[in-house]
């Protein structure tokens, strides 16, 4: 018996994700008395690291064809590593990478499965976990009944937390199926942190009145070290690129901080938004319903605030 | 080409989400249900741009009791051939997955659209299930598709970018924003759609191994405090300070 975590490393690199979802391992073999593998695959920098976040070992899988990404080939590879190191729950992120593995690793081990979980499963006999549904305005709680269990965690659900020291990687030998999907291209925009993973949000919406207004966005964001995003009538207005859109129908995020910028708040952008731990609300407008969901609000010209604000923050940079 | 897109009914974006039954229940009453939009913006239609371009069916699946039957006549009234209903009230995405696949596997579809997520349970993860049970390919949030031959070059998106990849067909594809555009059915459309052909077959046996057992509401949020325009300071100083966030 043992948890497995999938680490996953776009780039070769481990980031936030897979720290965030070691540490939810960790804590998941302590509820159930037993020891939390992590596993990588393909070429991974500095594996060892996952040992800080309480992974008692580091497993890789070391193909080259591991390093481009085929849920298929991917999902293989975990289910007969589980087989390998006897795990009966297997852990990933809630990314783009997880979301694709984890309903496809339940249907190959035929095991109960909650995707995006949302906090430390509690265990009476009974499996439970809770994860957020109806796009973030209720929580459910499940229970998993079958023997093998795989989960996705939600993106800043807890904080990674450094609980011991590198451990070693040691290499461990899966067989490889050929992939039937080529990876042609991956284009990331280098030096930004992307909207699922940011702490600090900076959105706006149709208040800007255009595109060319959101340079005041910008500095605000670029001075906070905050990824900007948006409402969706300005991504349909093509003000600005569709993967800014939060919302429904669009990105839901939950960072530390959301600054809501000429956002009247409609139900289906706050779904998308309204697990930000604070969420800061400028607006005109005082019957705005986004003041209802706001922690700060402030009712004024966002083009006098705005710039008002970047400054503050300018000044408390420099001071801490 | 032989098109198969998953369906699935959801309650509408703007509805007030309640329990009943010891907050076991999702309360249906005064409910308002759609199709759910990523199905039927992106996937649905999609799938009939290609069928438009390159000839072929576009069959419509749902997993549902006989109530669903006005969410996949909107279905047939915005283009697609037919639809199948597998009569059952779903539990859990492997139990939709394995019904699906049951009929995808005597079928031989060139390809098998779905949303990226229901806009309910949020999951995404039937598509990835029904691939692994029928062993083709997966290709997620799939933005922009274009098929040459039996070729398809998907971009999906990823975080922080896209990433561009080709896959021959067979394969599963779940559909975010940019796949297609929204279509409003004609009245044409509505007429014909009472005509075309929905079959009704019954569940495989599944087990249900996740299954919700309690809802609850997130923590309400405490009152919201206005803080003076000219005072930015006092924002900074509250988010370092108060919110511990900065």
């Amino acid at each position: 018996m043992s948890v497995l975590v999938f680490a996953e490393s776009p780039k070769g690199q481990l980031k936030k994700a897979a720290f965030e979802a070691v540490t939810y391992g960790h804590k998941v073999a302590q509820l159930l008395g037993t020891d939390c593998i992590a596993l990588t695959l393909g070429s991974v920098e500095g594996a060892g690291v996952l040992g800080q976040y309480g992974a008692s070992k580091v497993c890789n899988v070391a193909n080259a064809a591991l390093d481009s990404f085929d849920s298929q080939v991917h999902t293989a590879v975990i289910a007969e590593s589980a087989q390998q190191l006897g795990a009966d729950v297997v852990i990933m992120s809630h990314s783009s990478t997880g979301k694709s593995l984890v309903g496809r690793l339940a249907a190959r081990m035929n095991a109960g499965s909650v995707a995006g979980v949302n906090a430390i499963p509690t265990n009476d006999g009974v499996f439970k976990v809770t994860k957020g549904v109806f796009s973030g305005k209720a929580i459910a709680e499940y229970q998993i009944t079958s023997p093998v269990k795989v989960l996705s965690l939600m993106g800043n659900a807890l904080p990674p937390q450094v609980v011991g020291a590198d451990v070693s990687v040691e290499t461990i030998e899966v067989a490889v199926p050929a992939g039937r999907i080529t990876v042609k291209e991956v284009k990331t925009q280098d030096g930004i942190v992307p909207l699922p993973e940011a702490e600090l949000v900076v959105s706006a919406g149709r208040g800007m009145k255009g595109p060319e207004n959101w340079g005041i966005i910008e500095e605000l964001a670029t001075t906070l070290g905050a990824t900007t995003a948006c409402s969706r009538p300005v991504a349909d207005a093509d003000w600005r690129p569709h993967h800014e859109h939060v919302g429904q129908t669009g990105v839901a995020i939950r960072p530390n901080l959301y600054f809501a910028i000429g956002i009247s708040g409609a139900i289906q952008h706050l779904a998308g938004v309204n697990n930000s731990k604070v969420i800061v609300v400028i607006n005109k407008d005082p019957e705005a319903p986004f003041f209802k969901a706001a922690d700060y609000g402030i009712c004024a010209d966002l083009f006098d605030v705005v710039p008002k604000l970047t400054e503050s923050i300018k000044k408390f940079k420099a001071a801490n | 080409m032989k098109l198969l897109v998953c369906v699935s009914k959801t309650p509408e974006t703007t509805a007030k989400i309640s329990f009943s039954d010891n907050n076991s229940t999702f309360n249906e009453a005064g409910v308002q249900f759609i199709m759910n939009p990523y199905d039927e913006w992106y996937a649905l239609v999609r799938a009939l741009e290609l069928k438009e371009a390159a000839g072929g069916t576009v069959t419509i699946i749902n997993v549902g009791p006989a109530a669903n039957d006005t969410v996949i006549r909107k279905g047939l009234a915005i283009g697609a051939d037919d639809a199948i209903r597998v009569d059952s009230e779903p539990k859990s995405a492997l139990f939709v997955a394995k019904q699906i696949a049951e009929v995808a596997k005597a079928e031989n579809y060139d390809a098998i659209f779905l949303g990226k997520e229901t806009i309910d349970y949020n999951g995404s993860e039937v598509g990835a299930m029904l691939a692994e049970l029928l062993d083709v390919p997966y290709i997620s949030f799939g933005s922009h598709l274009e098929m040459n031959g039996n070729v398809a070059t998907i971009a999906r998106d990823i975080e922080g970018g896209v990433e561009v990849a080709e896959v021959e067909t067979p394969f599963v594809v779940s559909s975010s924003k940019g796949m297609a555009e929204q279509r409003i059915p004609n009245m044409r459309g509505i007429m014909m759609a009472k005509r075309k052909p929905l079959k009704v077959v019954p569940a495989v046996e599944c087990e249900d191994f996740a299954t919700v057992v309690s809802y609850s509401m997130p923590a309400a949020k405490s009152e919201v405090k206005m803080l003076d325009p000219e005072n930015m300071d006092e924002l900074v100083r509250l988010l370092h300070e108060e919110a511990k966030v900065l």
